[in-house]
């Protein structure tokens, strides 16, 4: 199966390049190429993660390459549902890159076998990873977005129309299109939470046991319910919401990353090595 | 002979107070017009009046003094003295006259070179004075070629593009900004041939309502009429521009229609959603440190023209190529002019031999009593022929071949050898 992994890694690294090619040469048959590649090694990847995660019988995220390799293909799903649904194909340049990284990222982790797989028997988990990692994804793209953002906004207030000015879409566009990301990411993680919060009860007996990885993890939901709600009361968008969901995409990796590493948890076997 | 004669004042050399003060409107033109008809000193007019410029183009038999009776009549006309605007006032006479005019319509003398309003407007004119019949044999020919000449350079240079490009590339802008210009709300305060032009850009992109202000609400009114749109009073601008998206501004104040602190406060009660502002007006409306509050978006003329200039040797070959076919045209013009000098040598001329072989012909039929009617008709037809035969050649001479450069000497010489006068 690993020989599946590796070729799903090689069509994203194609699709990045083609990507790459796209926004030096603006050429529509590029960008198509680069979509094609991009949704075959979605399936080849969709394809692995099913029959890993049935060998194993559980859910793929028993160590960090694993759980890379599902960051991964989450971004991949989000990012061909929201350039499907919102015709933003210059999008491209930023998630096929950081598919890619994530994917050679992974294929460099050792595969090792969880220590206890019982704890990772139950639908409440498998909802709770399969909605934050699509929630977190999405948090992703809407990170990407706000830098983009930021580089168009920039391009009209300098009144420099450079390299990018020509090639990003309007600030309106990525405007919305970030905030349906956030929204969309907000949505996975407040079930993400929820269903997590339960299946804790389940195994461990209690809701809340104000572990680092949940403390972390109540701080970005509060981060980005703030931003959702700045936005609608007293309208936060453009730059302001573009830099915030940058943060937010910050205070995101180091949840989901940095509290496993440096803070220790009862999620540190999910990136074990 | 008469003069070809044009005093005039435009954004150049005048300023607007100064402008404000001689602009004349659409009744006023034909009052003036009506009475620059009656003045003696004056032969054919047109007066052409835009925000940007005022014209009287003449033919008169003496130049200066058509030129120092126009000065007379704008300050009477218009109650203001003539010392307050004679220093703004350019004068042509002759080619240069006939120059001024074609360049003013291929829109090189404009404040935006290029901007296709300015012909529009130079019909209108020319139309009234063809309807107040101020407008005679030389200036019908002369505004027909100016309309020609104007044509053929916006057709072939690119100095068209240029203006069309700016209010283009505001759009775009627009579109880099918005996504889609549909619906969107457009506040035009002021009024010019740039802003108007932008509108009706933004229009055809399917903008939402136009919005009018204007410091004179009647023109507001009348501007908003034509983009179907609706027209505030100028201090409500504050209060409405929460609604809109796209502001364009082309006002002639001096100071900054729009500050950064009221923007700021508009931006709160819009939510912060984008503002686009379009600054065409010299002295700018618009101050610039709104470009530094979020979401708002300011571009004034240069910037804008900063767009579009990207490559400055290009418009200085289309520059120069409308120069040529301009003085190719004044050249043209220059001698269907002359051949109207030749007309009246041409008349004395048939009119002498004409005149002598009348003379001779009652002369002999006077002793040839004899002959019947029939031969003396023949006589008469013969002598009509051999009048038009011999004038055939020096008439086709004088009015085209074989007389080039200056023509008054030949003209000269032919008076001379006939004893014409």
């Amino acid at each position: 199966m690993e020989s599946v992994f590796i070729i799903a890694t090689i069509l994203y690294l194609l699709s990045c390049t083609g990507y790459l090619g796209y926004l030096f040469f603006q050429r529509e048959p590029l960008q198509r190429m680069a979509m094609g590649l991009m949704l075959t090694g979605f399936v080849l990847h969709s394809i692995y993660l099913v029959v890993c995660g049935l060998r194993a019988g559980n859910f793929p995220v028993n160590n960090l390459h694993e759980t890379l390799s599902v960051t991964a293909w989450a971004i991949a799903a989000v990012f061909l549902a929201f350039s499907w649904g919102y015709k933003l194909k210059i999008l491209g340049i930023y998630a096929a890159p950081l598919i890619s990284m994530t994917m050679v990222a992974a294929h460099h982790m050792p595969d090792t076998v969880a220590q206890d797989p019982r704890l990772f028997k139950s639908w409440w988990l498998a909802a709770h990873i399969i909605t934050t990692f699509l929630g977190n994804a999405a948090f992703a793209l809407g990170g990407g977005l706000g830098l983009l953002y930021l580089l168009q906004e920039n391009a009209i207030k300098k009144k420099i129309r450079g390299f990018f000015f020509s090639r990003l879409p309007s600030l309106e566009l990525l405007d919305t299109t970030g905030y349906a990301c956030i929204v969309a990411g907000f949505s996975m993680i407040t079930i993400g939470l929820i269903t997590g919060v339960i299946y804790a009860k389940a195994v461990w007996g209690r809701f809340w046991s104000w572990d680092p990885k949940e403390v972390w993890a109540a701080i970005t939901w509060v981060f980005y319910a703030a931003l959702l709600h700045e936005r609608l009361t007293v309208g936060w968008r453009g730059r302001r919401a573009a830099i915030m969901a940058m943060v937010g995409f910050g205070v995101l990796l180091f949840t989901f990353f940095g509290v496993n590493f440096l803070l220790k948890g009862h999620h540190g076997t999910f990136t074990a090595m | 002979m008469r003069d070809i004669v044009l005093i005039g004042l435009n954004h150049k050399t005048a300023s607007v107070d100064v402008r404000e003060c001689i602009a004349f409107t659409a009744d006023e033109t034909d009052r003036a017009l009506k009475m620059l008809r009656e003045d003696p000193a004056i032969g054919e007019s047109v007066l052409f009046s835009t925000c940007n410029r005022i014209e009287l183009l003449m033919v008169a038999d003496e130049g200066q003094k058509a030129i120092n009776t126009a000065k007379q009549f704008l300050a009477a006309f218009k109650n203001v003295p003539i010392a307050q605007f004679e220093s703004s006032l350019y004068q042509y006479q002759g080619d240069d006259a006939v120059r001024h005019t074609f360049q003013v319509a291929a829109s090189l003398d404009s404040m935006v070179v290029g901007e296709p309003q300015i012909l529009g407007q130079m019909k209108a004119a020319y139309r009234k004075a063809t309807l107040e019949s101020t407008s005679g044999v030389i200036l019908n020919k002369l505004l027909h070629r100016t309309f020609f000449v104007a044509k053929k350079v916006r057709t072939e240079t690119g100095i068209g593009d240029h203006a069309v490009s700016i209010s283009y590339a505001a759009i775009e802008l627009g579109k880099k900004i918005f996504g889609d210009l549909a619906g969107k709300q457009v506040m035009l305060i002021g009024a010019g041939e740039m802003a108007e032009l932008a509108v009706d850009h933004l229009i055809r992109n399917r903008a939402g309502t136009i919005t009018v202000a204007n410091r004179t609400f009647a023109r507001g009114v009348e501007l908003a009429e034509r983009f179907f749109g609706q027209a505030i009073k100028f201090e409500e601008i504050v209060d409405t521009i929460k609604d809109v998206d796209i502001v364009i501004s082309s006002t002639g104040a001096t100071d900054y229609v729009l500050g950064k602190a009221q923007i700021k406060k508009a931006m709160r009660s819009r939510r912060n959603r984008s503002l686009f502002f379009i600054d065409i007006a010299v002295p700018r409306d618009i101050d610039p440190e709104i470009n530094r509050i979020n979401n708002a978006y300011v571009y004034d003329i240069d910037d804008l023209k900063g767009i579009v200039d990207e490559n400055v040797e290009d418009r200085q070959r289309e520059a120069t190529k409308a120069q040529r076919i301009i003085d190719e045209a004044v050249i043209g013009f220059r001698k269907w002019y002359d051949t109207l000098a030749v007309v009246p040598t041409i008349v004395a001329l048939r009119g002498k031999v004409e005149a002598v072989a009348r003379q001779e012909l009652e002369k002999t039929l006077g002793t040839l009593g004899h002959l019947p009617d029939g031969d003396k008709q023949a006589i008469k037809r013969m002598t009509d022929a051999l009048v038009n035969k011999i004038l055939h050649e020096p008439t086709h001479f004088l009015k085209k071949n074989g007389c080039y450069g200056d023509k008054t000497a030949t003209l000269e010489l032919t008076r001379k050898l006939f004893n014409l006068e």
